[in-house]
């Protein structure tokens, strides 16, 4: 016969003071738990859907970033010439042409400087990266000093708003507009025209070529060409495989830190919980000899402890998530070690995520308990009864 | 009461639940060691400022580092009133094997280079086997000791800012002066990046990442900061001059939200063990209310009650902070040699050391304050009559 759940609960409820101590220890350690792992689902979402699945990124072979490729105009006008190239709606090839730099901007709010990426694009960039939509003002014209910036840029770094002028390369650039990239890697990043960026910085080649294919399948047929290409030495990455690429060194960090920390912590967590049940059986011991001896099984006072312990650590998850799903009101900004540039992402909360937490939880409540719970059980009837 | 009698109580009372206090102990042990690594983490993120040397100022383009000086400055620089001597390095950014064995790799004026860094202490006699050897490398000591490079050995590197595979011989091994030299990087001839350069991409040859810019003594920086950036406003490149330590930390800002991170969590940790020190001491109280009742009937004041309490709870969070201060050393030994090269400097501080006793022994304090109050408020009549 089962133990009422009442019994379990009130248990709780009469030492309120101990379990919310311990109740509380645990939803910090789910609080971090989460946030690692909202951290990281913040990152890779914006890193991966910076990219479309059918357009090609094309950089100089193991330059690894735009930042550090070079592709000069007569390696330029090859890749474009491809027949797997898209044509627009007016019979253009839907390449972008880009070139790549790194600015120090200053930041509004603690006045020190980061690295931005700033991205001279052709016409068709805006084409084929449709993500991306001008919010306010408008897009930069070409053959003129303007530029549009990131809605995070355009927050973040001083004179990246609109209306505001910006300095670098002996010039003076006016913000004519900002654009939502839908959380994507492009909000962190100020666009302008690619020639009059080349210009300013004195740098005859592109940095980088992305293109649209007209058949999203005709990947590996367009890479083998480009890649045996006496002519060329790029290599050809599907976009979204490039900027997964981008994240990796990042998200791993994230990821490693944020696990070894949650393990610790965890200890941490399980030995309050299990401290607490033990007090809790040591102080009922008479009890649990009344309820053998009424003819509850062990069994039974087994699942009755370890209910106890869940309870309590599902007590503390449910806080510690709540927690954290604040957490989705902050946006994190750093630099990507990778692209040497400052990534903005926010923490996400996902269904995903939220079992997760709760299973861990849910994990150290039945750590915590397991012991205590067995050496309830364990009781000989007689000596329980004799504690009194 | 006599001291000796009163600590004698003092212990016996912690080691009355031995597994309780044994189990909390353990929490601390976990607690203040996770808090020891992580301060180390911060500092070792900072190590490259606290190495930095006040009579060196750091000249770069003021783009962003991305961006090259012309090599006709190091002759502009020299003539600048107060500079002692000028050398110049670039980031060279090759991979060894696979991405994941990273390490800085520079390519400089060897000469000055070393004489500006007396900290990188090399054997002469491998330093002239280095300067007459022009594919020579300079390796650090812990790089050495990563990768088991010896002197004549042979080392390649497949550049991603200078396109190919790059040959160098390891031809010296330089150790620090000190605990804090970052000793994990590479040097190697600049002649050697340029002359290639000069045949392969003649447009980047002649270029310079950054100026390294030796002072006559600390308190001119400011002056000739301003005289060398005076000097190259208005030109193509012009240039950004902060000292050495101005310079690291701009790369510790970019990577800010890290760091902040990482202090907020080691902080939290210690909330963590809080809550577990606190519930233990708690039930601790909760059961002795009768014997407190006791021991005040027998004249005890409110003072000596709470005293007690205190010792046993700072008895047992020092003995967990204790053995954790103790392992934090072999465990940042450890987690060193799993890094390889990301920190390139990772000792324990004394300033750390100190943290994690004060830590401990705030867990201690905190947590008995409201168990202390309880039982030095209890009315001896009510105190008796309480069943455990």
């Amino acid at each position: 016969m089962k133990i009422p759940f009442s019994y379990t609960f009130r248990n709780l409820w009469t030492r309120k003071l101990t379990t919310a101590l311990t109740a509380g220890g645990m939803a910090l350690v789910v609080f971090v738990f989460a946030t690692v792992l909202m951290l990281e689902e913040g990152l890779r979402k914006t890193l991966v859907e910076t990219g479309s699945h059918d357009n090609v990124v094309v950089i100089r072979r193991s330059s690894q970033t735009e930042v550090q490729s070079v592709i000069d105009r007569v390696q330029a006008a090859i890749i474009e010439s491809q027949p797997q190239v898209a044509l627009g709606a007016g019979g253009e090839r839907l390449v972008s042409k880009e070139t790549v730099v790194l600015v120090n901007l200053i930041k509004r709010d603690t006045d020190r400087p980061t690295n931005v990426l700033i991205r001279g694009v052709a016409p068709q960039g805006l084409t084929l990266r449709p993500q991306v939509r001008i919010t306010a003002g408008r897009a930069f014209r070409p053959g003129s000093s303007e530029i549009v910036a990131g809605r995070s840029a355009a927050e973040r770094f001083k004179g990246a708003g609109i209306g505001e002028t910006l300095w670098f390369g002996l010039r003076e650039w006016t913000v004519v507009g900002t654009f939502d990239a839908g959380n994507s890697g492009f909000d962190s990043e100020i666009w302008g025209d690619a020639v009059q960026l080349m210009q300013a910085f004195r740098r005859p080649v592109y940095s980088s070529l992305l293109f649209r294919l007209n058949d999203p399948e005709s990947f590996d047929q367009v890479r083998a060409q480009l890649e045996r290409d006496q002519r060329l030495t790029v290599e050809a990455k599907r976009e979204k495989v490039y900027y997964a690429e981008q994240s990796e060194l990042l998200a791993k960090f994230i990821r490693y830190l944020g696990l070894t920390l949650s393990v610790i912590f965890s200890v941490g967590a399980v030995i309050g919980a299990m401290i607490t049940m033990y007090a809790s059986v040591a102080n009922r011991i008479g009890e649990i000899g009344t309820l053998r001896a009424l003819g509850f099984r062990k069994r039974s006072i087994l699942a009755a402890f370890l209910t106890e312990a869940v309870l309590l650590a599902l007590v503390g998850g449910c806080a510690g998530l709540a927690a954290a799903s604040f957490m989705q009101m902050f946006t994190i900004s750093t630099m990507n070690w990778q692209s040497f540039s400052e990534l903005a992402f926010s923490f996400t909360l996902t269904l995903d995520i939220a079992a997760k937490t709760l299973l861990f939880s849910l994990v150290m409540g039945v750590v915590g308990g397991f012991l205590p719970a067995i050496r309830a059980a364990r009781l000989k009837i007689v000596d329980a009864l004799r504690a009194i | 009461m006599h001291p000796i009698y009163f600590l004698k109580l003092v212990l016996r009372n912690a080691l009355r639940h031995r597994l309780r206090s044994g189990l909390t102990a353990l929490g601390i042990v976990v607690a203040i060691l996770a808090f020891g690594v992580l301060r180390t983490v911060v500092d070792a993120w900072y190590a490259g400022a606290a190495a930095a040397s006040a009579t060196r100022l750091v000249t770069r383009n003021a783009i962003s580092l991305v961006f090259p000086l012309p090599l006709t400055y190091m002759g502009k620089i020299r003539q600048i009133d107060g500079v002692k001597s000028v050398s110049h390095a670039n980031w060279f950014g090759g991979v060894y094997i696979t991405e994941k064995n990273f390490f800085p790799q520079f390519a400089v004026q060897a000469q000055s280079y070393f004489a500006l860094y007396p900290e990188f202490v090399v054997d002469p006699g491998q330093m002239r086997d280095f300067l007459r050897d022009r594919k020579g490398a300079i390796v650090g000591r812990k790089l050495a000791t990563t990768y088991g490079f010896k002197p004549g050995d042979q080392v390649s590197l497949r550049g991603t800012i200078f396109p190919g595979n790059w040959e160098f011989v390891v031809r010296g091994i330089y150790d620090g002066a000190e605990a804090k030299t970052d000793t994990s990087q590479f040097f190697f001839h600049w002649d050697y990046l340029n002359e290639t350069m000069i045949k392969l991409a003649p447009r980047r040859a002649n270029t310079v990442g950054v100026y390294v810019v030796g002072l006559t003594s600390a308190d001119r920086a400011a002056t000739v900061t301003a005289a060398i950036d005076a000097t190259f406003r208005n030109s193509l490149a012009e240039t950004l001059t902060e000292t050495e330590q101005a310079f690291q930390l701009g790369f510790v800002s970019m990577t800010e939200a890290i760091v902040v991170a990482i202090k907020i969590v080691s902080f939290l940790v210690i909330f963590i063990i809080m809550a577990v020190m606190a519930n233990t001491m708690a039930m601790t109280a909760r059961e002795r209310t009768a014997e407190y009742a006791t021991l005040k009937a027998l004249g005890f004041g409110p003072l000596s009650l709470a005293a007690m309490i205190f010792g046993e709870s700072l008895a047992i969070a020092g003995a967990g902070g204790l053995i954790g201060v103790v392992l934090t050393f072999p465990l940042a030994e450890r987690f060193a040699a799993e890094m390889g090269s990301l920190f390139p400097v990772f000792n324990v501080g004394r300033e750390t050391v100190a943290m994690q006793i004060a830590a401990a022994l705030l867990v201690g304090a905190v947590a008995a304050c409201l168990p202390a109050l309880r039982a030095a408020r209890i009315r001896i009549a009510d105190g008796l009559r309480h069943v455990g």
